[in-house]
């Protein structure tokens, strides 16, 4: 039993922290204000390796492993979770690659991932399609050696913006879920649309685009998997990239928890600090446990991720889960320690309690990981 | 990073766990019906050596660490709590602050027959005035000849009566708090200790909890634990340890009534609502156990562990208790029944956020911890 990062780890959380503190706390606000999608924070994670991460070095990237990807997007979702998704979606538009793909295909589709030259996506939900990914419509036709694609995605992060994308289509639409193909999209070769980029209550520097694909097509050698192996591929890696929304989560739980602790020592009423109040220790008491289980819950589920542990799906879901709601109780309670500064935009806690919004509902809905637990337990 | 239990914990585990469920749960009901010490049980556990979990070999124990005492605690409890308790009282403040602080003698004296069951151990803080302000407290060692005289009434004493040591803190210098209180080592059978009220209770039921009065009891400077004023120190520390074992508790009662709810609820129709539940407590759960883990593998390795026990002892309590009520909800009728193992945990997990430090005290010890307040 560990419970420590190794030395590589600690050094790479370090780099990353100073990076982040320099560089990205400063336009947090700003990206959130302008709802722009943050390119210079792209290329800065680019240039310093971080969207390399999840790319082992065989693939021109730096680990590979989810416990150092969950711990980069941890330390970027403090300061801003919008920028956090970068890493996050990175890792989640690759997991599809590097779980199913060839090794052609790893060898030809991840290096220019790993050397943050791309950004990548993943695009699984329709509009009549959310929780229940079976019922897709977009279509994937075989023409000789390539597929067309036809259809339209929704609610897919970084879409507009990436070069390198995993879109989940019926190959056959009478097998249902068993007739759902991946395919690797490159825009230089298969250029996808997107028409409409969401107005959002968080994270509103990551754009959440619809994808059309209006006959796209797509080489045959850039199928994942055999054709009706997509929605099993497509569950082990929401299994994969579960603990990532836990770790952003826990980040911006601790960004606002950090913010918070911060004021309350300073701010002064009835003549002392509100942090000497009992009742605002407590609040800060019961926050700080609450951050510390979730991180213990987050990383089992990351350790499991990198040791192909059997009972990943409900542990990946679990973290998520408590994570998600944890973030969303803390950064509320943050808010309320702040009182009326909490409240306007200013001040960052905010901005924090509206990103975590959205990591109790992505990646499967809190509804859906109960699901996912209790068919786990009941079985 | 690795959160797997080591495989000597995991075999560890197994057969207390052969024991727990072989022994302490044929009897748990019982106990808790007619208020009864669970004797079959401890003398199980005494025999295969789990009143020794933390002493080392060379006194007779088996030598484990902290995780394994946690696994040990987890594992009775989810059998019986109240043997739990027993164990555990006797295990970590018991017994422990002669390991940590006691000379070579104290050790060799007293540490085999801890170890082997001969002696069962208490810890006698709490007085009825100086609960949660343990530094208040009024007991009294007046000097005399070679040793101290104890006077004093001390209150909520688990293991009481059945106790063969007891480690008491009593005042050995004038008025000045945390800083005149010491520690001492008191065998039951010594002229002037006497068992006052032992008390009916809501949970637990098999484990006795009541008054150790202390009437001219004389006590031999060697069975002082520590130097004079270091007393509130081996009470600090070993409520420390102690919260781990409560945790260890706490995961037991918890673990024990997901695992009947999930019984329940596979033996008959349930609606999503239900399985949310069974979802929700079991989520918790896991993290509640991740928290007394990281804190058992702080402890175990040598590292400061006080924050991260009172966050475990926090949040395993608060957790277990919501989990127990939660799944006495889903037993609907028959839960409440007496005899029901889910009104029974429901009763025992209260105490659990009150004693070895109250939840407001172990929020008041967090908040100092990560405030530097």
């Amino acid at each position: 039993m560990d419970f420590e990062l190794s030395e590589e780890q600690v050094a790479i959380r370090d780099t990353i922290r100073e990076l982040v503190q320099d560089r990205v706390a400063p336009r947090a606000a700003e990206i959130d204000e302008k709802a722009e999608y943050p390119k210079d924070i792209e290329r800065l994670f680019a240039d310093n390796g971080i969207l390399g991460i999840p790319f082992p070095e065989e693939y021109g990237g730096i680990s590979g492993s989810s416990v150092t990807i969950c711990m980069g997007i941890e330390e970027i979702a403090k300061a801003c979770a919008t920028s956090s998704l970068i890493l996050a979606v990175q890792a989640l538009g690759s997991y599809p690659i590097l779980v199913a793909g060839s090794e052609e295909q790893k060898k030809r589709l991840c290096p220019p991932l790993a050397s943050g030259e791309k950004v990548a996506a993943y695009a699984l939900s329709e509009t009549g399609s959310g929780s229940d990914a079976a019922a897709m419509k977009t279509r994937a036709k075989r023409y000789g050696n390539e597929y067309v694609l036809n259809g339209t995605k929704q609610f897919i992060t970084g879409g507009s913006v990436a070069g390198t994308l995993v879109v989940f289509a019926q190959t056959d639409p009478e097998a249902n879920h068993k007739g759902i193909s991946a395919f690797v999209l490159e825009r230089e070769t298969s250029a996808w649309l997107a028409p409409k980029l969401e107005h959002k209550l968080g994270i509103r520097g990551s754009p959440t685009a619809q994808l059309v694909f209006d006959d796209v097509k797509v080489p045959a050698a850039n199928r994942l998997g055999e054709e009706g192996a997509g929605f099993k591929l497509a569950l082990a890696v929401l299994d994969r990239s579960r603990p990532g929304i836990g770790a952003q989560a826990l980040g911006i739980a601790e960004g606002a928890f950090d913010y918070a602790l911060n004021y309350a020592r300073d701010r002064k009423q009835f003549g002392q600090a509100i942090s000497s109040f009992q009742g605002i220790q407590f609040m800060f008491a019961d926050m700080a446990t609450q951050i510390e289980a979730a991180r213990h819950l987050v990383y089992l589920a990351a350790t499991k991720v990198d040791a192909k542990g059997a009972d990943l799906t409900k542990v990946a879901a679990m973290a998520k889960l408590f994570a998600s709601d944890m973030a969303m109780k803390v950064t509320t309670d943050c808010v309320q320690i702040l009182g009326g500064y909490g409240y306007i935009s200013d001040y960052p806690v905010e901005r924090m309690m509206r990103d975590a919004k959205i990591t109790q509902i992505y990646e499967g809905t809190n509804q859906i990981q109960r699901v996912v637990i209790a068919r786990s337990l009941l079985k | 990073m690795d959160f797997s239990l080591p495989p000597q914990h995991a075999s560890f585990r197994d057969s207390v766990r052969e024991l727990a469920q072989g022994v302490a749960l044929v009897f748990a009901a019982e106990v808790d019906r007619d208020h009864r010490f669970p004797d079959e049980s401890v003398r199980a556990a005494a025999e295969s050596g789990l009143l020794g979990v933390l002493i080392p070999r060379e006194y007779g124990g088996a030598g484990l660490d902290a995780l394994a005492f946690t696994v040990c605690i987890d594992e009775l409890a989810r059998a019986c709590a109240s043997t739990s308790v027993i164990v555990d009282v006797h295990t970590s403040v018991g017994s422990e602050p002669i390991l940590l602080f006691g000379t070579d003698e104290q050790k060799k004296r007293w540490l085999p027959r801890l170890a082997s069951g001969e002696l069962l151990g208490a810890f006698a803080l709490t007085e009825p005035a100086a609960g949660s302000d343990a530094a208040s407290l009024q007991t009294s060692a007046r000097r005399k000849g070679d040793g101290y005289v104890l006077n004093g009434t001390k209150v909520f004493i688990t293991n009481i009566g059945r106790a063969g040591l007891y480690i008491v803190f009593a005042r050995t210098g004038p008025g000045e708090r945390a800083a005149g209180v010491s520690a001492f080592i008191v065998p039951a059978e010594s002229p002037g200790v006497k068992v006052g009220q032992v008390f009916k209770k809501m949970g637990l039921n098999g484990s006795p909890t009541g008054e150790l009065v202390l009437e001219d009891v004389v006590v031999p400077r060697a069975n002082r634990l520590g130097g004079e004023g270091e007393g509130f120190t081996v009470a600090m520390r070993a409520l420390d340890s102690g919260r781990i074992g409560i945790s260890g508790q706490a995961l037991g009662i918890g673990f024990a009534a997901v695992d009947e709810a999930t019984a329940l609820l596979k033996s008959r129709t349930r609606g999503q609502g239900e399985e949310f539940w069974l979802a929700d407590m079991a989520t918790r759960l896991e993290s509640a156990r991740m928290l007394a883990y990281h804190a058992a593998w702080l402890c175990s390795s040598g590292r400061p562990f006080t924050l991260a026990a009172s966050m475990a002892k926090l949040h395993c309590t608060d957790t277990t208790m919501q989990v127990a009520l939660d799944a006495l909800q889903l037993a609907g009728d028959e839960g409440v029944l007496a005899g029901s193992p889910f009104e029974r945990h429901v009763r025992d997990a209260k105490a659990l956020q009150i004693y070895e430090g109250s939840n407001q005290v172990q929020r008041v010890v967090i908040a100092r911890e990560v405030m530097r307040v």
